[in-house]
């Protein structure tokens, strides 16, 4: 008998992708989508897409989804974690939507210690509106709004959420990883099921922040934007489990 | 029959709509309405499944509320009028998701940041929608405490019915002030009838998704020409005005709210001089009850449209009208509060100009 390896996950449906050649968000969905079947939520859980390209995650994962404005889902993933505290609720976000226009919504949510998980696709730009510079933009990485690259002086440099979520009492479980390489791949998946687990065991306000290509508008190859992931994007934001008080391994 | 209580509108909001089964709050600090999120903080914590936050900033406390809405909770925001502007976001998607919520606006003086005395400038934000998009929010005017809680009941069973967002306009003085009031009966949130549409966990049937984003603009324009003909519906049911003393009058004054008690202490005066003056007081403000004007306007010639601002209802009275009659206007902006006496002599003035 041939034992199957590889196959469909539940969770995700199969429909014909929007999203870019090279994009990251079809691996991190498929992702969230094993961890949910592997975890036997998916009649539980509760998903909250953002403003952005991934606002059409509903047309991929197959489990309830409530859309949220720019930069407002984890509020929303607030409202609807209070009245179903036993349902298993995520915000997924874009690091424009998470660290512009959300930043106060994250860090207030992290520090009431929500117990929700945020699942933060980094990817140093703003997508869907073609390119801008994005609160994680990097000193020097050029953007639509940012030609000669992002400066210093005038534009400030790129914002560390993850750390500034990590400094919260409420925060229990944040880590960085990519989605670059087999490896890293592997790593976000144990990333997301440690967070949703901590959920799990209401343990308070868990986020995996995830760097992902955009090779679109860094305009580059897919393999040189996974390239620079590692050899450029991962110096600022270095992959490390940036704060963990789960109490598991 | 519960027994008549001296309480505070505010309060009589908060205790109303803990009685219509309201089990999730989410609010932030604004003069002139703290004391309805203080009373709802300890009521929220008697409840075994009562949520009180306090939000970070009024865009947070709304999408909390959209959240708690989604997830199927009977929920409610309030503010006043400078922290209501940073919620239209969020009516905005609220009308859009067609969720049922509850906002309550005590208005203050304005624009900019004002001051906290009572004012009704806040009437086209209402009414008009507020925020991006074509769309209508229902708007109820008390203009009593008990009306406070007879209207909050009806807010909460308006919201689920159509879902839609709905307002309760009120302003400083009809939040602060205390009256005798008979609170409404409980309801147990679990005999509600339940909400085919929510987002509880895809258990035993196909998931859900609540949005807002048509990119192809015809399924757009087509989500648009629904909510309109559930504006008109909307209009058809729950239009609703007060007259009073209109049978022999030859004036009708015009107002809502606080500005109805003022406009009420001045007919008395007038009719007291013998002036056939009556009330038509709109608690509806959206729907606007336009037929039930314009019924008035078959045996009336005069309007006097009253209101604590520069003349915003005027013109919802003179587009109801359609230029049969005659409106004038006479208003207070920015959180003075025009006394019985001073509006009588307006009346007075004007009744005896027309020849009335």
């Amino acid at each position: 008998m041939a034992k199957q390896i590889f196959k469909w996950p539940k969770y995700l449906k199969q429909v014909v992708s929007h999203y870019c050649p090279g994009c990251g968000h079809g691996i991190i969905h498929r992702l969230v989508a094993e961890v949910i079947e592997e975890l036997d939520i998916g009649e539980k859980t509760i998903g909250v897409p953002p403003a952005g390209c991934a606002v059409l995650a509903y047309n991929y994962l197959d489990v309830d989804m409530g859309e949220a404005a720019h930069g407002r889902a984890t509020a929303v993933a607030t409202g609807i974690k209070r009245v179903l505290p036993d349902r298993i609720v995520f915000a997924y976000q874009g690091d424009g939507d998470i660290a512009a226009i959300g930043t106060a919504e994250t860090i207030h949510t992290a520090n009431r210690g929500e117990n929700i998980t945020c699942i933060f696709v980094n990817n140093c730009v703003y997508g869907m509106t073609g390119g801008q510079m994005a609160p994680t933009t990097l000193v020097g990485q050029p953007s639509t709004t940012t030609p000669g690259g992002r400066d210093m002086n005038r534009d400030g440099g790129p914002l560390d959420l993850s750390e500034m979520a990590a400094l919260t009492s409420g925060s229990v479980y944040i880590e960085r990883t990519a989605v670059n390489s087999p490896k890293n791949v592997r790593r976000t998946k144990k990333a997301i099921i440690k967070a949703f687990k901590s959920q799990m065991a209401s343990q308070g306000f868990s986020l995996v922040e995830i760097l992902s290509p955009c090779p679109t508008n860094w305009k580059m190859s897919p393999v040189d934007s996974n390239k620079w992931i590692e050899e450029v994007a991962a110096s600022i934001f270095p992959l490390r489990v940036i704060k963990d008080e789960t109490g598991e391994s | 029959m519960s027994e008549k209580v001296l309480m505070r509108g505010t309060h009589v909001v908060a205790e109303a709509a803990v009685r219509a089964g309201c089990r999730f709050y989410a609010g932030y600090p604004i003069t002139p309405q703290n004391e309805l999120p203080e009373y709802m903080s300890g009521a929220m914590a008697r409840l075994e499944d009562g949520t009180f936050i306090q939000a970070e900033s009024e865009l947070a406390a709304i999408n909390m509320v959209i959240g708690a809405s989604i997830a199927g909770a009977r929920a409610m925001t309030s503010s006043s009028s400078p922290g209501v502007s940073l919620k239209q976001e969020g009516m905005s998607f609220l009308a859009a998701q067609e969720l049922p919520a509850v906002i309550v606006n005590i208005m203050r003086g304005s624009p900019g940041l004002g001051n906290i005395a009572p004012s009704q400038g806040d009437y086209f934000q209402a009414t008009r929608g507020g925020g991006h998009g074509d769309y209508r929010n229902i708007v109820l005017a008390p203009a009593s405490v008990q009306e406070m809680a007879d209207l909050t009941r009806k807010a909460f069973d308006y919201a689920d019915r159509y879902r839609v967002p709905v307002m309760i306009l009120a302003d400083g003085m009809m939040g602060q002030m205390m009256e005798p009031v008979i609170l409404p009966e409980s309801i147990d949130p679990r005999e509600l009838p339940s909400k085919p549409w929510i987002l509880n966990g895809a258990e035993g049937r196909p998931s859900r998704i609540i949005k807002s984003l048509f990119l192809d603009p015809s399924v757009e324009e087509a989500f648009n020409w629904k909510l309109v003909r559930k504006h008109q519906m909307i209009g058809r049911e729950i239009s609703d005005a007060e007259t009073d003393l209109m049978d022999d009058a030859h004036l009708a004054v015009i107002a809502y709210g606080t500005a109805a008690r003022i406009a009420k202490g001045a007919i008395k005066r007038v009719r007291e001089a013998g002036l056939k003056v009556g009330l038509f007081r709109p608690v509806t403000l959206w729907p606007f009850p336009e037929k039930i004007l314009q019924g008035l306007g078959e045996s009336v010639e005069n309007f006097l449209v009253f209101e604590m601002s520069t003349g915003q209802m005027l013109e919802d009275v003179k587009l109801s009208l359609a230029g049969s009659g005659e409106v004038h206007f006479y208003g207070r902006p920015g959180g003075p509060i025009p006394t019985p006496d001073e509006l009588a002599k307006v009346i007075s003035r004007l009744y005896h100009r027309q020849k009335l």
